[in-house]
């Protein structure tokens, strides 16, 4: 559950430290909870600071830095699987926190609050509560409370559908001009005035009348209010306007 | 003007894709300006408790109140307007239901929720919040957030901890600082706002805007404006396309006419002498 960082040399693996702490330091002094014993490495050379299931890497005015993922930076929120270089040294940053959440645990509105006694009743009780008290300073928060909450996945993006269609004018001024439908929505008219929207959606293209005295005819039927779902080459007509719709793939 | 004939309202909410509850509750009451939107969470049924006793509590204390008093009025407790001191008392009140049901129902220990409320008057509104439901303003093209999110993420982007784009990464999303109903007392934060017409108002619960960038309900927003019923569906269309994780609610408030209050003579002269 809890996140690791995976200190090698040259591709061999020399230690593994939980990060188990709100703030772990990296350097070469031994005070350091990770120590590198090597000259490239400041005193005190970075640290990597915990809160709940998100880690950042910063560095601590060292004298020769660090990169993530061959960038240098000062400040980096850290993601599964990056890789933190500090000169020969490498430390690859492992967070399995994401594949171990099932979907039911997606998207749970939970409250944090920092240790106090109503804060244990609620948790033993309903479990899936915890709190976090307003005005406590964020780098104090208390790792073992904040582990009693149950893990929370980031929403990853959806697939959107790989169809790629467009629309193509017929007549009028704007006679041959296509429009790539790119975009979850696109308006055709004025808002306020007259307007069609045209919606990807994952099963495919709809069109819907949003407003207006006009309503869009697909192939010469006149919509209702409701979506209609748009076919290959279907002909569509909104207030004079003729157009084509068309899959590009 | 009347409030209603002002404003339309347009309340919608659907459990999402992935859950079998919906801990959402929603109101509006049109004649009064109000519209209130709670996110419950607390095991089992206690989520939908939660958000149900706020909803409740709140749209009967403030409609009750403005039967008989002029929103243009002043506390008499507080000395504030009174639609703020209404709106900051209902939610205490809200706060206090809930509260005093989590403690005498073992069922029921922990639970809280969120509150996004709006109350319309003489041209501006109040807007009181807790937690990560948000209300968005579009005006003219232009979306905008007005209420900031009582979240550990929210507090980590304002010390620069994250970048509001790495922010779509954080495993912190759904942890709440502020809640309605955990304590004995709450902390809502309240602020009055100019309304102007042509204003288009949108509340949501966390399940609309985790699923749906702030970019995709503008445009739904500004394309739909004319169709109020089809621009809250779409809105919830798009979050269930995306994933639907949570339960999605949507309150959408358009401004079609100005709204001040009308004054008596007198009023209007002890102004005149006030000022």
């Amino acid at each position: 559950m809890t996140a690791k960082l995976i200190l090698s040399l040259d591709g061999v693996l020399i230690e593994e430290y939980l990060l188990s702490k709100d703030r772990m330091t990296i350097g070469r002094r031994s005070d350091n909870d990770i120590v590198i014993n090597n000259l490239a490495v400041s005193s005190l050379h970075a640290a990597v600071i915990t809160i709940g299931h998100d880690s950042f890497m910063e560095d601590l005015g060292s004298t020769n830095g660090l990169a993530v993922n061959g960038v240098p930076t000062k400040k980096h929120f850290l993601q599964n699987n990056d890789t933190i270089e500090i000169g020969k040294y490498t430390l690859k940053y492992l967070n399995d926190h994401v594949s171990q959440t099932s979907a039911a645990d997606f998207e749970k509105t939970m409250i944090m609050r920092a240790p106090s006694a109503p804060f244990k009743v609620y948790a033993e009780k309903a479990g899936d509560t915890g709190l976090f008290q307003q005005g406590t300073a964020v780098s104090s928060v208390d790792d073992a409370l904040l582990a009693k909450a149950p893990p929370v996945k980031a929403p990853e993006p959806v697939p959107r559908p790989v169809s790629l269609a467009a629309i193509q004018i017929l007549n009028g001024p704007n006679a041959g001009k296509e429009l790539d439908l790119v975009k979850g929505l696109t308006t055709l008219g004025k808002p306020g005035v007259q307007v069609a929207v045209l919606t990807r959606r994952p099963q495919g293209f709809f069109i819907t009348h949003v407003e207006g005295a006009n309503y869009p005819s697909v192939n010469g039927d006149v919509l209702g209010g409701q979506p209609r779902q748009l076919q290959d080459h279907d002909l569509i007509e909104l207030a004079g306007v003729k157009m084509e719709f068309y899959f590009k793939n | 003007m009347k409030l209603e004939e002002a404003l339309e309202i347009v309340a919608q909410t659907d459990s999402g894709m992935l859950r079998a509850h919906n801990e959402d509750s929603i109101a509006q009451d049109a004649s009064c300006g109000l519209v209130v939107l709670a996110d419950g969470m607390g095991g089992y049924n206690a989520g939908e408790v939660a958000s149900g006793i706020a909803v409740e509590v709140m749209m009967a204390e403030i409609t009750r109140s403005l039967k008989n008093i002029s929103p243009t009025s002043r506390d008499e407790e507080t000395g504030e307007e009174l639609p703020v001191a209404l709106l900051a008392r209902s939610m205490h009140k809200a706060n206090a239901s809930i509260y005093e049901a989590a403690q005498s129902h073992s069922q029921y220990t922990g639970m809280g929720t969120t509150i996004v409320s709006a109350l319309f008057y003489d041209n501006r509104m109040v807007v009181g919040h807790v937690g990560d439901s948000r209300l968005y303003r579009l005006r003219g093209e232009n979306l905008k957030l007005v209420t900031r999110d009582h979240s550990l993420l929210q507090e980590q982007i304002d010390c620069g901890m994250i970048s509001v784009e790495n922010a779509r990464h954080s495993q912190n999303k759904n942890l709440v600082t502020r809640a309605v109903g955990i304590d004995a007392d709450v902390l809502p934060e309240i602020h009055v706002h100019d309304v102007e017409v042509g204003d288009m108002y949108l509340l949501c619960s966390d399940g609309l805007n985790d699923m749906v960038e702030d970019d995709d309900i503008q445009s739904i927003l500004y394309a739909m404006q004319g169709n109020l019923a089809l621009a809250a569906e779409q809105l919830i269309q798009t979050a269930n396309d995306n994933g639907g994780r949570d339960n999605i609610s949507v309150i959408l408030v358009k401004v079609r006419q100005a709204f001040s209050q009308p004054r008596s003579r007198l009023s209007m002269l002890l102004d005149w002498f006030k000022g």
